[in-house]
């Protein structure tokens, strides 16, 4: 295709969680500008398999920024740094002939390395077990105006909610901490009527799974606001705070007076 | 089942299992689905004696973002809700569509769905809005790369509601839109063109949710159940929670309720290991073939076979063509497919090998089906069967009822009639 992009790419290449990784040097040539990222990293592996060499393993999905999976450090930016945007997501016109690239995977304690860039972000999956829903059994669907939510609620709970948990904040903080993350899940539940009567149970739990699965503490930094792909607010790091402190008071009260119920 | 990291293969009993692993779209390999979407857990069960049903109807959705290349992965949905507002044209000239939207006047421009389906307009139904699409392009009235694509403008609505009021309905969509294209759909109007969306085909199911085999369920978009031959709009996460939240918690409590707990089988038994023995000797003749092609180069054409021969307008000869095709492509695939890689760690080569060989038996069925099935129904549609003005043409007579596919040498064609006994079939008129 005439007008596409010629690209150095520094891949790092992982062959195992415990092996030593180190980054491979890859040139591709005349890379359509409307192609997205992933897309350019296709193009590479066809490239591999051609010559035999095993492709470069990566996380993808949905490819339309909704699914989480995709992730990438480039050029030391999650998700390439653009705002609000996925490395899905992410186009090459956004790069020029010549560019060089540098691809590593997520560096985070919690995130270890499966293969080349893919990591293992189960860690956040034990945080969501620990308390990232309610518990009431689904009865039948309650009438739309029973439980009036005020629309500034709602689109609180919905800003939060855009959370996708693709681990860009934990990357991003120098003290790999995962307080955007949960406290994003948090704050989605706690605008809303269904998020409250488990709030201090939940706040405690989800913290003490998070501080359990390895992620560090929150310094202020908010590098992961500035890397968030789906743009979630620092203010949910206050608002978790806020339930915490509650929480430490409230929550020892209730288990006792709920013992044997 | 094998573990993705580490490779290892292990058995498990249980008394019920769900399957609740989505549509086979990705047969065409452009689809909306995710990259990850495959029909290999509901294609084995089939060949373990599920019954499949329907495997022909398929929907196309007209809202999507156009193919740009050949590079492509995958193509992104622009949601339906965005023809409430916009309005769907192309130029009415063919000498226009090289011109840029705002210099072509509203005179010049073909409003075709409004002009053609005046009681519905823009709201057509997905299956003929896109076949709508197809027919103008194919008339070499298209926009953008290669004719492909149909204009959705915004700017009577922005005129009419103002910009803001739009971007509170829309904002993340013309976002997405502008992301994967470098265009401002504020400005100018949008480009979509049909892609592959939904299958409503899938497991049979009674209505307990559960297959063919007893105690298999299957839920979602994997059975068939629910939408017939078109889906609606925005039904898909009403059959997820159907299916999840009212029906499977309270079927599977019944079906077990009869099973006695003593007789769950033993997962070192033959019945296992016999199983085990095929999956390893399957994985080792994918990683054995060591030849020279991508696994996505045979994903893509494969891809290519069945949108050309079984995607929005379908034919007799379109579909012997690709029912042709299919074996050739297979038997390619298992002598010069190139999986690299051990089969014994994380290997995203080795999934894909296996995910696009069984598209490639899959597609066979699928085509096959919709061979048999000699009339336009919802999202399958056989030109053969078309009014004089070209809308689909049931046929009630031969074809109301589920062809359910049973595995064998040649897979056996059963047939579950349809039997309405409050409601009159009806052909709708969107006109």
């Amino acid at each position: 295709m005439s007008g596409g992009i010629d690209l150095i790419l520094h891949v790092w290449r992982q062959t195992g969680r415990d092996a030593k990784g180190s980054f491979k040097r890859y040139e591709v040539k005349d890379v359509s500008t409307h192609a997205s990222f992933l897309e350019m990293l296709d193009i590479l592996n066809e490239q591999l398999v051609t010559k035999g060499e095993e492709p470069v393993a990566f996380d993808h999905d949905c490819r339309e920024g909704i699914c989480g999976m995709c992730s990438l450090m480039i050029n030391g930016r999650p998700h390439g740094g653009r705002k609000g945007t996925t490395t899905c997501q992410l186009h090459m016109r956004f790069f020029k002939s010549g560019d060089e690239i540098w691809i590593e995977p997520w560096r985070a304690a919690a995130f270890p390395v499966i293969k080349d860039l893919c990591v293992d972000r189960g860690a956040f999956d034990q945080v969501i077990a620990s308390g990232g829903f309610i518990t009431a059994n689904t009865g039948s669907a309650p009438d739309a105006n029973d439980n009036p939510i005020p629309k500034e609620a709602a689109d609180a709970a919905m800003d939060a909610a855009a959370c996708i948990g693709c681990g860009a904040c934990v990357a991003a903080c120098p003290n790999g901490s995962a307080m955007l993350f949960t406290a994003a899940k948090l704050s989605h539940l706690h605008h809303l009527p269904q998020g409250q009567p488990e709030r201090a149970r939940r706040t405690l739990a989800m913290v003490s799974a998070m501080d359990a699965a390895g992620f560090g503490n929150c310094s202020n930094h908010y590098e992961c606001e500035a890397a968030c792909p789906k743009d979630i607010s620092r203010d949910v790091i206050a608002e978790l705070n806020r339930d915490y402190a509650k929480a430490t008071f409230v929550y020892r009260e209730r288990v006792h007076k709920s013992d044997g119920a | 089942m094998r573990d993705l990291i580490t490779g290892e293969i292990s058995s498990h009993a249980a008394h019920a299992v769900v399957l609740a692993t989505g549509g086979y779209g990705n047969a065409f390999y452009l689809s909306t689905n995710a990259k990850g979407s495959n029909v290999t857990a509901t294609y084995r069960a089939y060949k373990r004696g599920a019954g499949f049903a329907n495997p022909a109807f398929t929907q196309i959705h007209p809202t999507c973002i156009p193919v740009s290349g050949d590079y492509q992965g995958k193509l992104t949905l622009m949601s339906e809700s965005l023809r409430n507002d916009g309005r769907v044209w192309v130029p009415a000239n063919k000498a226009d569509v090289a011109k840029h939207p705002d210099q072509i006047s509203d005179g010049a421009r073909d409003y075709y769905l409004e002009r053609k389906y005046p009681a519905f307009g823009n709201l057509s139904p997905r299956d003929i809005a896109s076949r709508a699409a197809k027919e103008v392009c194919d008339e070499g009235r298209g926009v953008g790369p290669g004719g492909r694509g149909v204009y959705l403008d915004f700017r009577d609505a922005i005129k009419r509601e103002g910009r803001d009021k739009i971007e509170e309905k829309y904002g993340n969509l013309f976002e997405m839109y502008e992301r994967i294209t470098g265009e401002d759909p504020y400005r100018v109007p949008m480009r979509i063109y049909p892609a592959v969306h939904y299958t409503m085909g899938g497991l049979w199911v009674d209505y307990n949710l559960m297959t063919t085999i007893p105690g298999l369920f299957c839920a979602g978009e994997a059975n068939f159940s629910d939408h017939g031959a078109n889906r609606l709009g925005a039904s898909a996460l009403m059959q997820g929670l159907a299916d999840g939240y009212f029906i499977i918690p309270y079927t599977i409590g019944h079906y077990l309720a009869g099973v006695p707990a003593s007789s769950l089988a033993d997962a070192t038994s033959s019945a296992f290991t016999s199983i085990e023995t095929e999956v390893r000797a399957k994985l080792d003749k994918l990683v054995d073939v060591r030849g020279k092609r991508s696994i996505d180069s045979f994903h893509k054409q494969l891809g290519h076979v069945m949108w050309e021969g079984c995607g929005m307008a379908r034919s007799k000869e379109s579909l012997e063509g690709a029912l042709a095709k299919i074996p050739e492509l297979r038997d390619e695939f298992w002598s010069d497919v190139s999986v690299l890689g051990s089969k014994d760690t994380f290997n995203q080569s080795l999934e894909k090998a296996g995910r696009v060989a069984d598209f490639l038996e899959f597609s066979e069925l699928l085509c096959r089906d919709a061979l048999l099935r000699e009339e336009s129904c919802g999202g399958h549609f056989r030109v053969e069967h078309a009014t004089p003005d070209g809308e689909a043409k049931r046929d009630d007579e031969r074809f109301c009822h589920v062809a359910v596919w049973e595995h064998g040498p040649t897979p056996q064609r059963h047939v579950e009639q349809l039997v309405f006994e409050n409601v009159k079939l009806a052909t709708r008129s969107y006109k």
